[in-house]
């Protein structure tokens, strides 16, 4: 039997008395995506940070490739990070950089590609998420919101990566543009066979671009499923977050 | 007891922030000596220091030899001890003056703009980001800083020294009437290869304080814009008082008996 992609096992993260992640158990196959739903601020960011290293998790077991990766610095795997490429919420695109320079980076400085080699190559991958050459010279500070998330997904794809990670793909975009972004991941994960883990607040973003839907909540994985049933799931939290109510077992802390 | 309980967190506090400081100053420095290198990121944070910082050090630098001949002037004239005038405007500036002026003024213009760029790529993830393109931080934004810091202020400071012995020349010569080769002469006579040397390493020490103090508060900054602010603001304080802390230290290691 093979190893899963990525192997999470009862991992634990709490800053100071806040548990944010407890015991988080998911195993994800390759080529396979799938997509954490949840509210804001229960960890599904957390999630991805404990993954890639950035946040090291208290306790369990974070294995990619059946490599066990918990403990490891950043600096101690940027064999493993390789692997990885992200989308961030934000974009998190660097705005000193030209756009050109920000999809290649990861060629240039990991992969040690020339720079006029790395300037096609990045041509090329803004031209697989619908982008042209002209926007290749401008500063991501002169794109619309929908651009910076595009040119976020061709930086997360143009080292070819294993695994890519979507921080709230579509937050912030208008739906035509969210969806634009939506079939744009759908098309390069089938297409280049990439696992992709997730993290979404929009249903319909998450039920496009996963094969698998899990909710995290107070720090557990209260329900995984397939996506295609996630509106029928059965589980009355799962059932409150996806129709979007405020009744429910889900309690809102508003202030009044 | 709530006065103790507060005393106990300043101090816990004062020490984990140190105990943070000595960490991250022990893995820059051993990312500035181990490879890859980035020479085009170290040459742009030279030009930012060394070549935009110029014309401000240089404004400090002639206006403070300027004034340095005139009180030494103004005040050993009583003793008839004006003749020394180009002495203590040469040895004034290349030891102290001019290392702690231009240390000074780079820790507002440089230390605050590290400290602003560093904070805002943290709050905004693009720290994250280079992590996962396979970059190590450190070795990109913070040891192309401290290498710049230490190697372009000694410059910048010879420079400073050069224009603020010229501001002294300037009034003693056109303003207080004294004979300019004269002038020339007793500035290279009285001073010491000794003299020059303090100030570079002063300098040296002064713009490895200023990249790492800059660095280290945009590094932990957080909070969006008014931590970006709070990390400004702490790099140009905690940079300035440990030039001036440093100061003495290198002094008193190099003239102290």
């Amino acid at each position: 039997m093979t190893a899963p992609k990525i192997r999470l096992k009862d991992v634990k993260k709490s800053f100071g008395e806040k548990k944010v992640l407890d015991g988080v158990t998911l195993d994800i196959a390759k080529g396979e995506s799938v997509v954490v739903i949840g509210g804001s601020g229960t960890g599904k960011s957390v999630l991805l940070k404990c993954i890639l290293g950035i946040l090291l998790a208290d306790s369990g077991v974070i294995e990619v490739d059946g490599q066990d990766v918990t403990h490891r610095r950043p600096a101690d795997r940027e064999a493993v990070n390789r692997k990885f490429g992200m989308l961030f919420q934000g974009g998190a695109l660097f705005d000193s950089l030209p756009v050109w320079e920000n999809v290649a980076f990861g060629l240039i400085q990991a992969e040690h590609m020339p720079r006029k080699v790395a300037k096609e190559k990045a041509i090329e991958t803004l031209a697989k998420v619908g982008l042209s050459a002209d926007v290749a010279e401008l500063l991501p500070v002169e794109l619309s919101g929908g651009m910076q998330k595009r040119v976020g997904l061709a930086r997360a794809i143009a080292s070819s990566p294993e695994i890519v990670f979507f921080d709230e793909p579509t937050t912030g975009l208008d739906p035509i543009m969210g969806d634009v972004i939506n079939d744009l991941i759908v098309s390069t994960v089938r297409k280049q066979g990439i696992t992709a883990l997730s993290i979404t607040h929009d249903m319909h973003s998450a039920k496009k671009i996963g094969d698998r839907i899990t909710m995290l909540h107070q720090g557990k994985l209260i329900w995984v499923g397939d996506a295609k049933i996630v509106d029928a799931s059965g589980n009355e939290y799962v059932d409150q977050f996806v129709h979007g109510r405020a009744d429910g077992p889900i309690k809102m802390q508003v202030r009044r | 007891m709530n006065f103790l309980a507060t005393i106990g967190a300043v101090v816990l506090a004062f020490f984990g922030h140190l105990g943070r400081l000595t960490i991250f100053t022990a893995t820059a420095v051993s990312h500035c000596v181990r490879p890859p290198f980035y020479p085009r990121l170290i040459g742009k944070q030279m030009v930012d220091i060394g070549y935009y910082s110029l014309p401000v050090v240089g404004l400090t630098a002639i206006f403070s030899g300027m004034v340095l001949a005139l009180q030494s002037y103004t005040g050993f004239a009583r003793f008839s001890a004006e003749s020394a005038i180009a002495n203590v405007v040469v040895i004034s500036l290349t030891r102290e003056l001019g290392p702690v002026l231009a240390g000074l003024m780079v820790a507002g213009r440089i230390g605050a703009s590290m400290a602003a760029e560093i904070g805002t790529m943290r709050v905004t993830e693009q720290i994250d980001a280079l992590t996962t393109l396979s970059t190590n931080p450190f070795k990109y934004l913070v040891a192309p800083r401290l290498i710049a810091g230490l190697l372009t202020l000694p410059a910048l400071v010879l420079v400073a020294d050069i224009i603020g012995v010229f501001g002294g020349y300037m009034v003693a010569v056109y303003k207080l009437d004294f004979n300019a080769g004269i002038y020339l002469s007793n500035t290279v006579e009285f001073l010491e290869p000794l003299d020059v040397i303090s100030g570079l390493v002063k300098a040296a020490a002064f713009g490895f304080i200023i990249a790492l103090m800059g660095c280290y508060s945009g590094y932990h900054s957080k909070g969006g814009a008014q931590g970006v602010g709070t990390a400004t603001t702490n790099a140009v304080v905690s940079s300035s008082i440990l030039i001036l802390t440093f100061n003495y230290v290198i002094t008193e290691l190099f003239f102290g008996t």
